[in-house]
């Protein structure tokens, strides 16, 4: 069958069971979008291509398949950059396919020319430039395999024009040949004993889980190890809701914005399992005193994060959901309840400390409106955020007992990413209630993608959190720059109108007792709409772990009441 | 200290960019680095001369790095191994036919050879290690160096012997099972 390439573009993303797509067409990628209206693939209009990145990466971390955003050359494609590096950074499989000028123009300085794959090389997890028809098949088929196989990751392909005119014969490659890509996903038996001789002596251990988790698939797996060896587990940002936060053994998230009692308890185990996690810099604070007495099992499937930040005693190349389950059946029953005592001890202690316990004041403050929707929502909606203080309340308080509803930007810490990234994962699970959780910084970022939600329908409700701050930059001022606040005040447009505007039903909320209703008023409302809280401007997040400082050098949140 | 590695990556375009970025991105210094086809044609062969100021570790950051590359087959670290090495120079020296004969004599002693011949230069071609071609290169130092162009090391392991890989997890992996895997044998 002789095709056009750019119709091979589109029987290769049926074939690889693509429903939608997140775009914006340009000269470079015309033809593929002519041929896309003879194919039952769905396509987002976006209003920037950024927004169309992250869009793929919030539909692929809600569906746990392939996303795929696509843009023409050069300024289209150079907008897809903070997208791909966040997918990257994150290790979410999404396929970015551009449109390039012709072969014939390459290195001529063309209109809309720019080095897309030499941009691109460090923050994909590989790329391609396709020159001939011929090659567009196999290079799809190799691109959905590498984003979605190992560590999952970006993968992107750049497509010249005379490649998707040109026309050759359509073969769909039945296999992949890539010699020197071989994720190892079982780790060999002499390993696993070492690690089970360190479990067993272990007297104080604790399961730090990442990302790892939800990627595998080893929610099952995590749970039935923790409850047979009695081993409480942290999680890292990334990490959360891979085990039940209601659960005894739930710690919630450590690190720099962690629990206080969690950060104790790694500082002081004798043993770290590591579940599919990094050692991210946010987790550890200064490598120089983390976790000084424990032993450590790295399990991850990446082999270059094994020592890279930590030195570990045995490290478990693989599939986190392989090598548990592995572990599993060689480990015993054991018990640790003196260790759990101690942590429960350290737990009462931060718990006395909780915004939660503060007294009503009049005041917004966005801890509680968190608790809020999480009461409303039933702990169950699938919650986006950006980047910034509103983030990490986010993840502090709304405590999720299932997987894969917690979408943000962890290691590149992308402002604008929550609104897009719910309209991406609206597209994923339609069923579901979805929040983006963003603050009044990030989202004037990507605040056009609204328009986007209105065109298709998408059911998202945004929570604004205006404090009129770019608010963690305002903390991080307050604590160590003598409250010299340098460029974080910030004016923004009137919220409700800007939505209405866009034709999306919004709501200004300013009094503790509005908030309720609000909340109810948003979720009755089918489509999506915007709410607007004016919270605390001056409220800080605690604890903290100073950059530098050590895990458990933390600081708290002054004991009081409000007032 | 500098450490050597073998690397066989697929012989695509490319490749050599993305290999050398990431010395780039992960800041690490390139002392040489060579690069040719090997006995299969879908494969090429890279020696590469890293500075590793932590030792092993970065030894070890950049095997692992190296292996990240889709593109990489296999990396092995031969910097303690029995390996023979070697690095080609072509040295144009200023030298009338006065002082010829000396020159000749040098390259006699350092078993390099005489490859061009004009009135007032010639143009010495030395293989060896590179202990051995900074020595002939002192010595025609004085006598007057025009211009020098380098290969860059190249190494093999001696015997049957591999050199180290110390991936985590991917002990056995050996160059015959991946070819093998790939159908890539010669």
């Amino acid at each position: 069958m002789k095709l056009k390439g750019a119709e091979i573009v589109w029987e290769c993303l049926v074939r690889e069971g693509v429903e939608v797509v997140f775009g914006y067409p340009g000269g470079a990628n015309m033809p593929i979008y002519d041929a896309m209206l003879n194919y039952p693939v769905h396509h987002v209009l976006v209003r920037h291509e950024q927004g169309g990145a992250h869009m793929a990466d919030g539909y692929a971390r809600a569906s746990g398949k392939v996303g795929v955003a696509m843009a023409t050359s050069g300024p289209g494609a150079t907008n897809l950059v903070t997208g791909i590096a966040t997918a990257m950074m994150d290790s979410v499989p999404v396929v970015f396919i551009t449109g390039q000028v012709a072969a014939h123009l390459i290195g001529g300085d063309a209109f809309q020319e720019t080095d897309v794959t030499g941009i691109t090389l460090p923050i994909t997890k590989h790329n391609y430039l396709v020159t001939r028809a011929e090659d567009i098949a196999g290079t799809i088929r190799e691109a959905f395999y590498i984003a979605k196989s190992g560590r999952p990751g970006p993968v992107l392909i750049d497509i010249c024009k005379n490649a998707q005119v040109e026309s050759c014969e359509f073969v769909y490659p039945e296999e992949v040949k890539l010699p020197g890509y071989q994720p190892v996903t079982r780790s060999p038996r002499n390993l696993l004993d070492d690690a089970v001789r360190l479990i067993e002596k272990a007297k104080k251990p604790i399961i730090l889980c990442g990302h790892g988790v939800l990627v595998s698939k080893a929610e099952e797996a995590l749970m039935q190890f923790a409850v047979k060896t009695q081993t409480p587990v942290a999680s890292t940002l990334l990490g959360l809701g891979a085990f039940p936060a209601s659960h005894p053994l739930s710690l919630g998230m450590m690190g720099m914005h962690g629990e206080a009692y969690t950060n104790m308890a790694i500082q002081n185990s004798d043993l770290i399992l590591a579940f599919g996690m990094r050692f991210d810099d946010r987790v550890t604070g200064t490598l120089k005193t983390y976790a000084p007495k424990a032993k450590k099992i790295h399990i991850e499937i990446d082999p270059s994060e094994v020592h890279k930040n930590v030195f570990v005693d045995v490290p478990l190349v693989g599939d986190v959901k392989n090598v548990v389950s592995d572990l599993i059946p060689l480990v015993d029953e054991y018990d640790h309840d003196e260790w759990l005592n101690e942590i429960n001890e350290w737990k009462n202690e931060s718990d006395s400390r909780s915004i939660m316990n503060w007294e009503e004041d009049g005041k917004l403050y966005v801890a509680h409106l968190i608790a809020d929707i999480w009461k409303a929502t039933g702990g169950g909606a699938i919650v986006t955020t950006d980047v910034g203080q509103h983030q990490m309340w986010t993840a502090q308080y709304y405590q999720l007992d299932t997987p894969n509803r917690w979408i943000t930007s962890g290691g590149a810490g992308t402002m604008g990413f929550g609104l897009p990234s719910a309209i991406g994962a609206w597209f994923a699970a339609k069923d579901q209630e979805i929040w983006a959780v963003a603050g009044d910084g990030g989202f004037q970022m990507t605040a056009a993608e609204l328009t986007t939600a209105v065109q298709e329908g998408a059911n998202v409700k945004v929570a604004i959190m205006n404090n009129s701050f770019l608010g963690m930059v305002r903390q991080w001022q307050e604590f160590f720059f003598e409250k010299r606040y340098s460029a974080v005040n910030m004016i923004a447009p009137d919220f409700v109108k800007l939505a209405e505007a866009h034709g999306v039903p919004a709501k200004r909320v300013t009094r503790r007792e509005e908030v309720h209703e609000a909340i109810e008023w948003a979720r009755s409302i089918k489509g999506p709409t915007v709410l607007e809280f004016r919270v605390e401007q001056e409220e800080a997040v605690y604890p903290m772990v100073p950059q530098g400082a050590a895990l458990h050098e933390m600081i708290r949140r002054p004991v009081k009441t409000a007032g | 200290m500098n450490y050597t590695f073998i690397a066989l990556v697929e012989n695509k375009p490319g490749v050599l960019n993305r290999v050398a970025s990431l010395f780039r991105r992960r800041n690490f210094n390139i002392e040489s680095l060579a690069v040719g086809r090997t006995e299969n044609p879908e494969v090429s062969r890279m020696t590469v001369v890293v500075d590793c100021p932590n030792g092993d570790v970065d030894a070890h950051r950049i095997e692992a790095n190296l292996y990240k590359l889709v593109n990489v087959i296999d990396v092995q670290d031969v910097t303690h191994q029995p390996v023979v090495t070697r690095d080609m120079a072509l040295i144009k020296v200023r030298v009338g036919p006065e002082r010829r004969a000396e020159v000749n004599g040098l390259a006699e002693i350092f078993r390099a050879r005489i490859v061009d011949v004009a009135p007032d230069s010639v143009i010495v071609e030395i293989t060896g290690t590179e202990d051995k071609i900074e020595g002939m290169i002192e010595l025609l130092r004085p006598i007057g160096i025009v211009e020098m162009v380098r290969t860059g090391q190249i190494s093999m392991t001696r015997g049957t012997n591999d050199g180290v890989r110390r991936m985590p997890g991917m002990d056995g992996r050996r160059y015959e099972d991946v070819m093998e895997m790939a159908e890539m044998m010669p």
